[in-house]
């Protein structure tokens, strides 16, 4: 069947990432009348495939064998490669996570897609795709369109689209052969899950952020106690990682991670524009500087000009408070 | 005439610039504050080839030319002025002489020394009755069984106190004045020779200032420099290039200032409105920009005229004494553009003033490099 | 050990962008144009390699002429050679395109590895990188971390870097990496390099001369139509932090009433 809008299953351990649900609410928005169909490739998938249609897929494909039960670019495209030739949809929607970034490119060149990446909206133009997506360390937004006559890979990013409201319907579930020689060079030897008491940062919908104004890596125990407190995570702007305050993956801007939460706490930070270019997309800005004059302030929603060490203990005792109290 | 730098003189300006921004910012005002001598710093420095920038390949120098050097100066001194007189003194003062005048046996005993970083460089000329009129100076070297002896007392010796090598200058001739003068290249290591007191300084904070104390120094005949009598011209000689450097220093400083003063201008809020909004801040630092384009493009020109040998006494002079008058000016507007920020420590700008300061000092004040001027004016030229 | 580093040169990112009035692009006047900086760590990660194993390390860009300074500096770095591939029919080429020339211009030299940096700083994309691999049939590892490569150069380890995880990854070289920032710290461009560099001969090539049909290189698939500057936005409200639990208290509306997290 030609046509039709499909979407790759971002997972993990058996569970479906929120991400994919975000496209599959896109994915249902672009495709209008015709078809939504969620691809599901691993070894044993042992995910929930018949709940994908609560949140907009017609049919689910699942490409399963043990040569997929690890992620590697080279086998998830030989599998996938000659059911796209099959059944050719028009678009290809795929979560900007680390292995999606991975994965399209290359998927892209083999199948002869057009491709673009870190998508924030998408919308459909007379057979073509397009999309903006934040450019020049977020210093500009381009418009890109994919050009009518060939498959279009999005790759998009999270928390860009809404997740969509759950309805009582079910997908259709079919397996699909997965070609034997798909297999890969590289070998996955193991996955180590970081140990974070709390949500990794590109997750976390509230992040609580520390820099050079928290003086010292003891300090930082305060923020992760708000963090707690908040349901959050814990990131730092890039003095606090070359001083050695705390480890390189708690970066966030130009030379970390980039984010979008919907809420950023930046506690003790000046806003110089490397940082900024890494959360400057985040829904809510709250800052805690005691300097009046901190850039911060210029894109911050809320801003507190106050000495954070007297602010932040009160603040998290606060929400503890608030929480306790119920909803 | 082309204004525009080459590709190799962008990469270096990249280079040195990324260099002090990743290196040398982030310590420069705990530097000074301490009066810390940046040893680490200077050791990266001498990796990168900064220490020796203008001593041929072959001599463990960086082969670059006098307007990579200036080049490089301005960019290191906005950062820290300190750490760039330093690597300026190393460059200028003790290479470039050693180089000019040294026999083969000297340069290849001490440039690669010099060079990479296991050797620092001094420069002993001024003492407490010899400032201004530094050919009046009255330490002594004497001949005595083969070799030198030296007696006397040396003041301001930038690195006087870290270095291992320096540059003497000691009267051999019964003759007064320049002609009476040779230069001798002592290392720390000879008999005689000691620091006495290390000054503490208005600015250049993080470099040391001290005494050269020669007590019947003993030094071998062979590391007299150049010619017996012909140290008067050594010592001028080498303030061409010095003062180039200076220049280029307090180009580097003004700078400084000037950048956070825009900074500042487009931050800071008064009656509603970025300062740098009102008419008196934007020609305070219009005034500042056009000045120190101005010290630039002198301090280029003399290194230009350097690297096509020519003489270029004068406009060394010249670009020595607009472009430290250009920072003595420029730091004490920033000062006051940024009101009460700028006499408070926190702020850079203090520091840029004081260190400042000195580039009207030292290798020739202001006074001095306006004599050099006039004399060419109303001299042969 | 034949290594390949692709690099690109871009607006220097501490400086603001102008984009230009009718959206076409950004205006280069006055902006300061570097090597990507992610290529300095895949530079970096080449040299330590030929310090470690011997070989070439072999630059190529794919731009306009300027892009020659950006070689320069890593030829300065340290690197043997660089090559670019500049050609007014490739003013539109989009990555894909891109990654073909390279793969021309590449895939004759049997290098053992190519690195290339996860990502360009000016258009973000991170699409070149996995497309050469495919073009040129080898296996990849993006966003790598950390890098092993055996004593016999065999294979190679890698860590990359996943949401919340570290994927430990073993290819047989050769292979296509591209890197991230804390792989390693770049070397400056030494004096005495930058002065080497600059007697080194860097190639200017055609598209034919790189070995590509400019037949075959077809239309680009995605077009940039537009540049916008971001959404402004609105001005925030400003809180006196003078009393703490005055401040703790609007914080805590705001989180309650308006961000609707509380």
């Amino acid at each position: 069947m030609a046509g039709g809008i499909w979407v790759l299953v971002a997972h993990e351990d058996g569970a479906v990432r929120r991400l994919t649900y975000e496209l599959l609410g896109k994915a249902r928005e672009l495709a209008g009348q015709g078809r939504v169909t969620a691809v599901l490739v691993g070894g044993e998938v042992g995910v929930d495939a018949e709940g994908l249609g609560a949140y907009g897929a017609d049919e689910v494909l699942v490409l399963s064998a043990p040569a997929l039960a690890a992620y590697t670019a080279e086998a998830y495209t030989a599998a996938l490669l000659p059911l796209l030739a099959q059944e050719r949809p028009e678009v290809l929607l795929i979560g900007s996570t680390a292995q999606g970034r991975d994965l399209a490119p290359r998927l892209a060149v083999r199948a002869g897609a057009a491709i673009v990446t870190d998508c924030q909206t998408l919308a459909r133009e007379d057979g073509a795709l397009v999309a903006t997506r934040p450019m020049y360390t977020r210093k500009a937004i381009g418009t890109v369109r994919l050009l009518p006559g060939r498959l279009h890979i999005a790759v998009v990013l999270p928390a860009v689209f809404p997740v969509p409201p759950r309805q009582e319907r079910r997908a259709e579930v079919r397996r699909v052969p997965v070609p034997p020689e798909a297999g890969s060079r590289a070998r996955v030897r193991e996955v180590r899950a970081l140990e974070r008491e709390t949500v990794p940062l590109t997750e976390a919908d509230i992040i609580v952020s520390g820099g050079r104004g928290l003086r010292g890596p003891e300090h930082f125990a305060l923020l992760e106690e708000l963090a707690r407190a908040l349901g959050g995570a814990v990131g730092s702007s890039r003095p606090p990682v070359d001083s050695g305050w705390v480890p390189h993956d708690y970066e966030i801007g130009q030379t970390g991670k980039t984010v979008a939460p919907q809420v950023y706490l930046a506690v003790g930070i000046s806003g110089a524009p490397q940082h900024l270019a890494g959360m400057s997309g985040s829904k809510h800005i709250i800052a805690i500087n005691k300097d009046p004059q901190a850039p911060i302030f210029q894109v911050a929603d809320l801003g507190v000009v106050g000495d954070l060490f007297e602010i932040v203990p009160r603040l998290t005792a606060a929400v503890r408070r608030r929480k306790q109290a119920g909803p | 005439m082309e204004f525009d730098l080459s590709e190799e003189h962008r990469l270096l300006q990249a280079t040195v610039r990324e260099f002090a921004a990743r290196e040398i910012e982030p310590q420069a005002a705990a530097l000074d504050r301490e009066h810390r001598y940046p040893a680490e710093i200077i050791q990266q420095a001498a990796r990168l080839g900064l220490m020796a920038m203008m001593v041929p390949e072959p001599y463990g120098g960086a082969g670059m030319d006098a307007l990579a050097y200036v080049i490089a100066q301005e960019e290191l001194a906005r950062a820290s002025a300190g750490v760039q007189v330093i690597i300026s003194v190393n460059n200028s003062l003790v290479c470039d002489p050693i180089l000019a005048f040294g026999t083969e046996e000297q340069k290849r005993r001490y440039l690669p020394r010099l060079a990479d970083g296991r050797s620092l460089g001094c420069y002993c000329l001024t003492e407490p009755e010899a400032g201004s009129d530094a050919m009046a100076l009255t330490t002594r070297a004497e001949r005595r069984g083969g070799e030198w002896v030296l007696n006397g007392r040396k003041l301001f010796v930038t690195n006087g106190l870290e270095a291992d090598i320096c540059i003497v200058y000691a009267r051999t001739e019964p003759v007064p004045g320049a002609r009476g003068i040779s230069a001798f290249i002592v290392e720390k290591a000879f008999p005689g020779i000691s620091v006495g007191k290390v000054e503490r300084k208005l600015g250049i904070r993080c470099s040391s200032t001290a005494e050269i104390l020669l007590d019947d120094c003993r030094v071998p005949e062979e590391n007299l420099l150049g010619e017996r009598g012909q140290g008067g011209r050594i010592a001028l000689a080498t303030l061409d290039g010095g003062r180039t450097g200076i220049a280029a220093q307090a180009v580097g400083i003004a700078r400084a200032a000037l950048e956070a003063c825009v900074a500042y201008a487009r931050e800071r809020r008064q009656f509603g409105r970025p300062i740098g909004e009102f008419q008196a801040i934007q020609w305070a630092l219009a005034d500042m920009a056009t000045r120190i384009d101005a010290a630039r493009l002198l301090t280029y020109r003399a290194a230009w005229l350097r690297d096509r040998g020519q003489p270029y006494t004068r406009e060394a002079s010249t670009a020595k004494l607009v472009a430290a008058e250009t920072a003595t000016w420029a730091t004490a507007r920033a000062v006051r553009l940024f009101g009460g920020y700028g006499y408070i420590e926190d702020y850079p700008v203090e520091r840029y003033f004081r260190d400042a300061q000195i580039t009207e000092i030292y290798e020739g004040t202001s006074e001095i490099q306006r004599l050099v001027i006039s004399r060419q004016v109303l001299g042969s030229k | 050990m034949e290594i390949v580093v692709c690099i690109k040169q871009v607006p220097d990112t501490e400086a603001p962008i102008r984009i230009r009035p009718d959206g076409s692009g950004i205006d280069e006047t006055g902006v300061n144009l570097v090597m990507n900086y992610y290529d300095e760590h895949a530079t970096e990660a080449a040299l330590q390699l030929r310090e470690r194993f011997g070989g070439t390390v072999t630059l190529v860009s794919v731009g306009p002429e300027r892009a020659r300074e950006a070689l320069r500096q890593g030829l300065a770095m340290g690197a043997d050679e660089a090559v670019l591939v500049s050609d007014p029919r490739l003013s539109a080429a989009d990555h894909l395109q891109v990654a073909r020339v390279l793969a021309a211009v590449i895939a004759p030299r049997r290098p053992d590895l190519v690195i290339c940096g996860k990502l360009s700083t000016d258009d973000n994309a991170a699409i070149v990188g996995p497309a050469l691999a495919a073009l040129l049939d080898l296996p990849q590892a993006t966003a790598v971390s950390r890098l092993e490569v055996a004593e016999d150069a065999t294979h190679a380890l890698v860590h990359r870097e996943l949401e919340g995880a570290v994927e430990v990854l073993e290819l047989p070289l050769p292979a296509l990496l591209t890197v991230e920032r804390n792989l390693n710290e770049p070397r400056y461009p030494s004096l005495p390099g930058i002065m080497k560099a600059k007697r080194k001969e860097i190639p200017v090539l055609t598209l034919e001369a790189a070995g590509v049909d400019p037949e075959t290189l077809g239309a680009p698939g995605a077009v940039l139509e537009r540049l916008a500057p971001p959404p402004a936005r609105p001005p925030g409200q400003r809180v006196d932090g003078q009393d703490p639990d005055a401040a703790v208290e609007a914080i805590v509306r705001y989180l309650a009433e308006t961000a609707k997290v509380l």
